[in-house]
């Protein structure tokens, strides 16, 4: 359904409405509010992986200030089961108490007039923790010598899946076969506001209000309600501007849980903020795969097969309401990417460890996968000798074949992959680099050239998250349209945006379709009472699914408006346009404000009979199909790596980017950059290592490493624009691309500069020091094989 | 995190800052930047009861010059190093050491006294400081000495200074044009601490030839032989095995070419001039 754009609505590169107030410092997020007799809370954390609790001893004097899970009377503990059969369930206690199984987790809650003072009486707090050995590496998890986490489970596995197409028949007719294990590291997602949540409760409306920073609010209201065995309708959550959520903040916690209830029975307002040592030690929580990945290939550049088997750390409890088995489902879903081929074959463990629950985090599964089979495919165009464009060109699914179904049923709406390939080499000079390469360099490093190239499925719906059957499974996606009196619009979204530019790019959907100018335009999201359910933010959906909900209630609404308007004119309302903030006809036009005015405040202008429905409505939306959008881009990467220090210099960077009609290309090309940069992180810098016993070994950014603005190079991004056929504008879900492709590609660039060595990185962080360990490991075994 | 609760005072004056100390023997800490001292607050690493703010304090915001040196109030900013607001006792290398400390927002706190004496081994100034033969004058309640910073730090994080003592000034002795000046560090970001560093000094006017390894587990190491390691007549693979001979060959790459690209920068200032 796609429709004409106008100039200033979708399609404009609109700066954003909301960042006068971030620029200036104006926003209000959890920090920023302040009640009267607000109190602190500090958490009592394990500061083992692995323990049974035998007693938390409150400090002598401050009993009625210190809250342990008996404490919280008649709250249930967090759980989120998956319906895929053989999942093992888990559940996590708002306060912990037999069992601890990662530090950080929380055991009591301190409460005082002041965080330090707060702090200083949970210092106080006294632990009897027996420690048990905990499950630090999740390749030994499933060993049978590996200690339980949850002792009524046979293994420590939360999911275990299997799928198998024709891998047994394709895989003969391969002439070529490369094995690789490769590792991503876990990390910690560092938006720059952590979590935090203030909650009161409020005596006129008796409901708990909660206001936390969150990308979900509705989703965190059923969950509350569940855990504190209140209807619905006694708690309110408010989404205030959040600084960042990137899927940390896509979860129930049992932060919320436990302030809410302190809120409720100590009747005064509470608050806690997370600070940077909470966040690193206690919630390090994405991304840490492992595979055995083996890629069958003909010589003639034909990929045959594709084998794997998965492990994805999901540590220690199953999150709400994601579960702890998103990431591992998606991994044996989405492996294939863009590619066609016969035979697959993969099976996935999603393991328990003595870690924090595994989050998405944007991209969710598909930066491990992206960087599993796109070094695959370059080591196996090696191997064949083909260039490593060549070999892609003649794998991807090609734009004649789309609508294509791929070889897990994915269903691809629209696109050209080989064109976003070609592109990306012309922009990085292929050729050019190549004759740098065999020219060498001056100063001895050894420059490498890296390409990758993915799909990213966005704003998928009911048929793909209800065969999951996690405790939320998006439908149709509601927006609520208004027309002031004094002819303003307001937008009501259950959504929320926390960089995403919603507040803007909404309001261009209604200059769009009503012709009235986004200044007019507000878009008010993130609090439960005002607006309607909504799964939230994640999933790169916003745009599609809130964007469509907006469209869909305009195109109401802008009807309600013309019958008015024809009415007022005396002209068929069906040849009324709506521009420039009139509704005109042939032969006049009035103002939307004045026709807001006569509903609204001179009603008796209005003859009897009148269509009552009136200037506010609620419309819910869903896609043609609601398999997904799937933008893609190809990424490709020149870079110099100094082989004695193992450094890296990023020379050039190019992505050619598809997401559709682009309803504001500027915050496009923000979210690109953004995602990039946090894929360089994943690629070069971050990393929480653990020791044997389940210790971080980073507790603040001095040893977490996080790219910053030197660190990120010049990004040159170009656009293709292929309409999706299932959305409403054409526009395709692109929030999490950038953050996809960039491991695969500086690993591809790395091993090409190294390949003379005969040096793959297969794990990620690329560090220097990884790098040097595998240039001496390979300089010592050809020392080895030419000693006489 | 939030710190413990202490007691703070603002020393206008350097007497007001020895009786604090005094007064609060053990207790006290002294504060000039807070870029060290305050994420040790924040994490309670440390909890002294009383922080003495020498940020202001007139005695140390000063600076001397002499014929031989210049003499630096130990609270002037990494930030007045690199903007030459203060000269620069070299030929604009410690401007430029300056200007690659952490990030500006830091540079704008913190001083050369509190990176002295906080002594963090791969902290620019307490190697840099040391290659240049600089000293510190230190002021403590029986009186004044002046200590060369090669024997002023004692290992990570510990230096000479007792408990009661203060850092006043950093005496940094004048380089001219004929002398060189190599310094490498490798870092895993912009701003982030060095895994390892180097410095090389050639001053033929003063006869002094040094080369220096960095951030290591231990206070900087001055290597011997330093003509010949720049000269090329000794191994500086061999050299830094000797000073860090706990550590393999491998683990040591890093620091070896720290010591290597110092030189060549050394020698290629030099052949400039």
């Amino acid at each position: 359904m796609n429709v004409p754009l106008k100039p200033g609505g979708v399609g404009a590169s609109l700066p954003r409405l909301e960042d006068d107030r971030h620029l200036r410092g104006r926003g209000r997020f959890v920090g920023d509010i302040k009640l009267p007799g607000m109190l602190d809370v500090a958490f009592v954390r394990s500061p083992l992986a692995h323990a049974r609790v035998h007693g938390i001893a409150k400090p002598a004097g401050f009993e009625a200030s210190v809250f342990v899970h008996a404490d919280l009377k008649g709250v249930s503990g967090i759980r989120a089961d998956s319906g895929l059969a053989g999942f093992r369930s888990s559940i996590e206690p708002v306060l912990s108490y037999e069992k601890v199984r990662y530090v950080g987790e929380p055991l009591a809650a301190c409460v005082a007039d002041g965080r330090a003072a707060a702090e200083d009486i949970a210092e106080l707090v006294s632990l009897n923790l027996e420690a048990l050995p905990a499950v630090h590496d999740m390749t030994k998890a499933r060993d049978a010598d590996a200690p339980l986490l949850h002792e009524t489970w046979s293994e420590n596995v939360f999911l275990e899946a299997f799928v198998d197409t024709k891998f047994d028949v394709s895989a003969p007719s391969a002439d070529v076969k490369i094995s690789h294990t490769m590792r991503t590291s876990r990390q910690s997602m560092c938006p720059i506001e952590g979590r935090g949540v203030v909650a009161y409760w409020d005596n006129h409306v008796e409901q708990i209000v909660l206001y936390s920073s969150t990308q979900m609010p509705h989703i965190v209201r059923t969950g509350l309600a569940e855990c504190l065995g209140l209807p619905e309708g006694k708690v309110r959550v408010v989404a205030p501007d959040v600084g960042g959520g990137f899927g940390y903040k896509g979860i129930l916690l049992r932060e919320e849980v436990c302030l809410a209830y302190l809120a409720m029975h100590l009747r005064r307002p509470m608050r806690w903020i997370e600070d940077r040592r909470e966040h690193l030690t206690g919630n390090a929580n994405c991304r840490e795969h492992h595979y055995e990945i083996s890629g069958y290939a003909k010589a003639d550049g034909t990929l045959v097969a594709v084998d794997c088997e998965a492990i994805v750390d999901s540590g220690a409890y199953s999150i709400y309401p994601f579960s702890a088995c998103l990431e591992s489902a998606q991994v044996p879903s989405i492996l294939p990417g863009p590619y066609q081929f016969e035979g697959f074959r993969c099976r996935t463990w999603s393991v328990a460890t003595n870690k924090p629950p595994i989050v998405p985090y944007r991209g969710v599964a598909r930066t491990g996968v992206c960087f599993a089979i796109e070094v695959l495919m370059d080591t196996l165009a090696r191997k064949i000798g083909m260039d490593p464009v060549e070999f892609r060109l003649r794998n991807l699914v090609r734009p004649e074949q789309m609508p294509f179904t791929n070889i897990t049923k994915k269903l691809f709406d629209s696109g050209d992959y080989p064109e976003a390939l070609k592109r990306a080499a012309a922009a990085i000079n292929n050729d050019s680099i190549r004759a740098r390469q065999k020219a060498g360099e001056p100063d001895g490093r050894r420059i490498g050239l890296g390409y990758s190239i993915y799909c990213e499925q966005g704003a998928h719906g009911t048929s793909v998250y209800a065969g999951w059957g996690i405790p939320m499974v998006p439908g149709f996606e509601q927006a609520s349209m208004r027309l002031t009196p004094d002819g303003g619009v307001e937008i009501r979204v259950g959504v929320h945006s926390h960089g995403q530019g919603l507040e803007t790019t909404l309001a261009q959907v209604a200059r769009e379709l009503l012709g009235v100018s986004p200044s007019t335009v507000k878009v008010i999201h993130g609090d439960t009472a005002l607006t309607p359910y909504s799964t939230g933010t994640w999933g790169s959906r916003c745009m599609v699914m809130a964007g469509g909900a907006v469209a869909s209630a305009c195109d109401i609404l802008a009807g309600r408006i013309k019958t008015l308007a024809g009415h007022l004119l005396q002209a068929d309302a069906s040849t009324i346009l709506l521009a420039d903030g009139l509704a005109s006809s042939a032969s006049g036009s009035i103002s939307i404000a004045d026709i807001a005015r006569t509903w609204y405040r001179r009603p008796q202008d209005l003859p009897a009979g009148f269509d009552p429905a009136g200037l506010e409505v609620t419309q819910g939306y869903k896609t043609l199909r609601d398999s997904g959008t799937f933008s893609y881009a190809a990424h490709a990467v020149v870079l110099a790596v100094d082989t004695t220090t193992g450094t890296i210099e990023i020379l050039d960077y190019v992505i050619v980017e598809d997401g559709g009609v682009l309803i504001n290309p500027m915050i496009v090309d923000g979210q690109v950059y953004g995602g990039t940069a946090q894929g360089l992180g994943s690629a070069m810098y971050e990393e929480m290592r653990y020791d044997a016993a389940g210790q971080p070994l980073a507790s603040t950014l001095a040893d977490y490493h996080l790219p910053g603005a030197c660190e990120v190079p010049s990004i040159r991004l170009l656009h293709m624009e292929t309409p999706s056929p299932i959305s409403y504008f054409g526009q395709k879900g692109i929030g999490e691309g950038g953050a996809i492709a960039p491991p695969a590609a500086i690993a591809n660039a790395v091993n090409d500069a190294l390949a003379e060595f005969g040096v793959e990185m297969l794990e990620l962080p690329i560090t220097p020091d990884r790098i040097r360990a595998k240039l001496a490991a390979a300089q010592r075994h050809t020392a080895q094989v030419t000693a006489p | 995190m939030k710190p413990v609760a202490f007691d703070y005072a603002s020393a206008t004056d350097a007497p007001t800052a020895f009786m604090a100390l005094k007064d609060h023997a053990g207790s006290a800490r002294l504060m000039a930047g807070g870029q060290s001292l305050g994420p040790m607050l924040n994490l309670r690493l440390a909890r002294p009861a009383l922080i003495v703010d020498v940020s202001r304090t007139a005695a140390l915001r000063g600076v001397t010059q002499t014929a031989d040196a210049i003499i630096y109030g130990a609270s002037i900013t990494h930030a007045e190093v690199e903007d030459g607001i203060v000269p620069d006792a070299t030929p604009g290398w410690m401007a430029d050491v300056a200007r690659h400390i952490a990030y500006r927002a830091i540079r704008n706190r913190g001083t050369l006294g509190g990176s002295l004496a906080h002594a963090d081994p791969a902290a620019d100034w307490v190697n840099v400081l040391t290659a240049l033969d600089a000293c510190v004058e230190l002021k403590g309640p029986t009186g004044s000495r002046t200590l060369l910073l090669e024997h002023f730090f004692m290992g990570p994080f510990t230096t000479a200074l007792a408990l009661d003592e203060m850092i006043e000034a950093i005496v940094v002795p004048r380089r001219d044009a004929t002398a060189s000046w190599g310094y490498e560090k490798f870092c895993r970001k912009v701003g982030d601490f060095s895994q390892a560093s180097a410095a090389v000094l050639i001053d033929p006017a003063r006869g002094q030839t040094r080369v220096l390894l960095g951030a290591i587990e231990a206070a900087p190491i001055l290597l011997n032989n330093a003509e010949a390691l720049i000269s090329g007549h000794a191994s500086v693979v061999d050299a830094v095995s000797k000073a860090l001979p706990e550590r393999s060959v491998e683990a040591n790459a890093l620091h070896v070419q720290a010591v290597v690209r110092a030189i060549a920068k050394a020698l290629a200032a030099g052949a400039r001039t």
